[in-house]
C-alpha cells in the first residue's frame, strides 16, 4: 500500500513537472515579459535594466526554477490584456466553473447510475431500449448543439430562461455563488443539463456494462440461492461491485467536464474559466494561458490522486497487498 | 473471374457477414453513413448550388427559411444563411471538410501510436518506460483539452498570412497528437505477446532485421484491434474538430466544416433563424451517430474483449 502511494506520488510530481515545463514555455518563449510591462515605447536601457531585474539574463533553467517557485505561491504575473494579476482573474472566474461542473457531476451520478441499473436488469424492455438509444445519442451529440437546442426551446420560443449569464450572485468571502438566488439557480439549469448529458449517457452505459458482468458471477447466484430479495441481491450485492470502475471514470470525467465547460460557457456566455481561456487565446494573453494550463493540470492530478485514494478505501484487495 | 465470385461468396457466408445481416440497426447506420459520405465526396457534383462561388450568390436570398415554411423558396430546400448561401449545399461541402479532417486526424494518431507501440513493445526496457510514461501523463488530460491547447497556441504563433490556409493541417495535428496513446497501448500489449512467438524467433534466426520483423511480421498480427479503435476514434475526431471549429479555433469560414457552419448560425439563433445552425448540427449528429453505431458493432464482433 505504501509502495502504491509512493508510485502515485512520483507520477504526480512527474506530471506536474511536465505541465509546468509546458506552462513555462508558453509564458517565457511565446510571451515577452519586458514588452508586457514597459510597453513597446521604452528605451533600450530601460529594457536592459528590467531584463536584469526580472532575471531574464539568467539561464533558462534558473528562470524555470524561479517560475516554479512563483507558481507555487500563485504568482503567474500580470495579464497582458487587462493588467490585473492573473491569479485574481482565475480566482474570480473559478466559482462559476466549479459550480457548473459540480452540479453536472451530481446530476450525472444521480441520473446515470439508476438508469444503468435499470437497463441492465431489464435489457429487453422498451424503456431500456429507448434509454440505450438515447445514451448513444447522448455520446454522439456535441454539447454546443444540446445547449443551442435548449436555448431555442426555453429562451427563444417559451421565454422561460435567460440564454446567457449567471443571474444574480451572492458573495461569500472571495467565492461568488449563484446557488442562493432564484435567478442564479434558473441561470444554472440549462448549462448544467447541457454539460451533464454526455456524462449521464457515459455513466449509464458503464454501470449497465458492469452490472451485466457482475450479475453473471457466482456470488450473485449464491445470494439469490440464499433466498435474498431481488432488491438486496441487485442493489446491495451487485451494484456495490459494479461501482468500482464508476469511481475511476467519474474522476476522469470531472477532468473532461472542466474541458467541456469551455464549450458550454461559450454557448451560454457563462463567466467562468472557459470564457477566460477563450479570450486569452483570442488576445494572445500568454500569462493567463500559462496559469490556466498549470491550474488545470494541477486539478487533474489532484482528482486522479483522490480517485486512487478512494479506490484504496473501498477495495480491500488493494489494502491487503 | 470465377475465383473472384467464389471469394465474394466466401465473404458473404462468413460470420461477419451473417452478423451484419442479422442486425437491422447496423445495416441502417451503414446505409446512412454511406449516403452521407457519398454526399460529402460528390458535393461538387450533387449539391444544388455552389455556395463558394460569389457570382451565384444573391444577397436578396439571405436568411430564407426552409422551403416548407412560409417565406421559404423551393430553390433552397433547407433555407439560406446570412450571405444567401444554400444551407443544403454548405452542409454537403462542410461534411466533406469534417470527414476529411476526421480521417486524417485518426490516420495521424494511428501512425504515431502504432509506431511508438511497436517500438515500446518490441524493445522493452527504458524505451518502453519512457514512451508509456509519456502516454500516462498525456492520458491524465482529456484529449479535447490537449487539442484545444495545441490549436490555440498554434493559432497565435503562426504568421498571420499563413493562419487560414494552414488551419486544416493544424487541426489535424492537434487532434492527432491528442489521441495516440490508446493506439500505442493496444499495439504495445499485442507486440509483447507476439514477439515471444516462434515465428518471430524463426525470422530472427533467418537474420531478418529488427525493423523488418516489426513491420512485416509483427504489425499485421496486431492490426485488428487497431482498426476497431480507429473506427471508434473517427467519431471522436469528427466531434473534436466540430468543437474546435465551434469555438473559433478550427476550420476558418473560408473553408467551413460542419462546426464552423454551426458557429456562424449560433449568432443568429436568438433572432429565431434556427435553420442556419440546426441543419448542419443535425448532419453532424447523424454522421457521428452512424460512425459510432458501426464502430460499436465492429468492436463487439471483432474484439469482444475490448469492451
Amino acid at each position: 500500500m505504501i509502495s502504491l502511494l509512493a508510485t502515485r506520488l512520483t507520477s504526480v510530481v512527474l506530471v506536474m513537472l511536465v505541465v509546468s515545463a509546458l506552462s513555462f514555455s508558453i509564458f517565457n518563449f511565446l510571451g515577452d515579459p519586458v514588452n508586457n510591462i514597459l510597453g513597446v515605447n521604452a528605451t533600450l536601457a530601460q529594457r536592459e535594466e528590467l531584463r536584469v531585474a526580472l532575471g531574464l539574463d539568467q539561464s533558462t533553467f534558473v528562470q524555470f526554477w524561479r517560475f516554479v517557485e512563483r507558481a507555487v505561491v500563485g504568482d503567474f504575473g500580470v495579464s497582458y490584456r487587462n493588467r490585473q494579476p492573473v491569479v485574481d482573474l482565475i480566482l474570480a472566474r473559478l466559482p462559476a466553473t466549479l459550480e457548473l461542473v459540480l452540479c453536472a457531476t451530481i446530476i450525472a451520478l444521480a441520473v446515470g447510475i439508476p438508469m444503468g441499473v435499470y437497463t441492465a436488469l431489464r435489457p429487453r424492455g422498451l424503456v431500456s431500449r429507448t434509454l440505450q438509444f438515447g445514451s448513444l445519442l447522448g455520446i454522439s451529440m456535441p454539447q454546443f448543439l444540446i445547449g443551442m437546442l435548449l436555448i431555442l426551446v426555453f429562451s427563444v420560443e417559451l421565454r422561460w430562461l435567460s440564454a446567457f449569464g449567471r443571474g444574480d450572485v451572492v458573495t461569500l468571502g472571495w467565492w461568488t455563488t449563484g446557488l442562493l438566488t432564484a435567478s442564479g439557480v434558473k441561470a444554472l439549469i440549462m448549462p448544467t443539463i447541457t454539460l451533464a448529458v454526455f456524462q449521464v449517457s457515459m455513466i449509464m452505459r458503464l454501470v449497465r456494462g458492469e452490472m451485466l458482468e457482475v450479475v453473471r458471477t457466482d456470488f450473485v447466484k449464491f445470494a439469490r440461492a440464499r433466498g435474498l430479495s431481488d432488491r438486496a441481491v441487485y442493489l446491495t450485492h451487485a451494484l456495490r461491485n459494479s461501482l468500482l470502475p464508476v469511481i475511476t471514470i467519474t474522476g476522469l470525467q470531472i477532468g473532461s467536464l472542466i474541458a467541456f465547460a469551455i464549450v458550454v460557457e461559450a454557448v451560454f456566455q457563462w463567466p467562468g474559466m472557459g470564457m477566460l481561456i477563450l479570450q486569452a487565446i483570442e488576445f494572445a494573453d500568454f500569462p493567463v494561458m500559462a496559469a490556466y494550463l498549470a491550474f488545470v493540470g494541477f486539478s487533474f492530478v489532484t482528482i486522479n490522486l483522490i480517485v486512487d485514494l478512494i479506490y484504496l478505501a473501498v477495495d480491500p484487495r488493494l489494502r491487503a497487498k | 473471374m470465377s475465383q473472384f465470385v467464389l471469394r465474394l461468396k466466401a465473404i458473404g457466408n462468413s460470420e461477419l457477414a451473417w452478423r451484419f445481416r442479422t442486425s437491422p440497426p447496423v445495416i441502417f447506420a451503414t446505409v446512412v453513413l454511406v449516403t452521407l459520405v457519398f454526399c460529402a465526396a460528390a458535393a461538387n457534383l450533387i449539391a444544388p448550388h455552389n455556395p463558394f462561388d460569389p457570382a451565384t450568390l444573391n444577397i436578396m436570398d439571405a436568411r430564407l427559411p426552409p422551403a416548407w415554411i412560409n417565406g421559404g423558396s423551393s430553390t433552397y430546400l433547407l433555407g439560406t444563411d446570412e450571405q444567401g448561401r444554400d444551407i443544403l449545399s454548405t452542409i454537403f461541402y462542410g461534411m466533406r471538410v469534417s470527414i476529411l479532417v476526421g480521417i486524417a486526424a485518426v490516420a495521424f494518431s494511428m501512425t504515431i501510436g502504432v509506431a511508438l507501440g511497436l517500438i515500446a513493445g518490441y524493445l522493452g526496457g527504458w524505451v518502453d518506460t519512457i514512451i508509456m510514461r509519456l502516454g500516462d501523463i498525456q492520458l491524465s488530460f482529456p484529449t479535447i483539452m490537449i487539442a484545444f491547447f495545441i490549436d490555440g497556441v498554434a493559432k497565435i504563433v503562426m504568421p498571420i498570412g499563413m493562419r487560414e490556409e494552414m488551419r486544416f493541417y493544424v487541426v489535424i495535428l492537434a487532434i492527432g497528437v491528442a489521441d495516440w496513446v490508446q493506439f500505442a497501448r493496444t499495439v504495445r500489449a499485442a507486440t509483447m505477446i507476439e514477439r515471444r512467438k516462434d515465428y518471430v524467433a524463426a525470422a530472427r534466426i533467418s537474420e531478418v532485421g529488427g525493423f523488418r520483423i516489426l513491420l512485416a511480421h509483427i504489425l499485421p498480427n496486431t492490426i485488428g484491434p487497431v482498426l476497431v479503435l480507429a473506427t471508434l476514434g473517427l467519431g471522436v475526431a469528427i466531434l473534436t474538430e466540430a468543437i474546435l471549429s465551434f469555438l473559433g479555433l478550427g476550420m476558418p469560414p473560408s473553408q467551413p466544416s460542419l462546426g464552423t457552419l454551426i458557429r456562424a448560425g449560433n449568432d443568429l439563433l436568438l433572432s429565431g433563424e434556427w435553420w442556419i445552425a440546426l441543419f448542419p448540427g443535425a448532419a453532424l449528429v447523424l454522421l457521428v451517430l452512424a460512425v459510432n453505431i458501426v464502430g460499436d458493432w465492429l468492436r463487439d464482433v471483432l474484439n469482444p474483449r475490448l469492451r
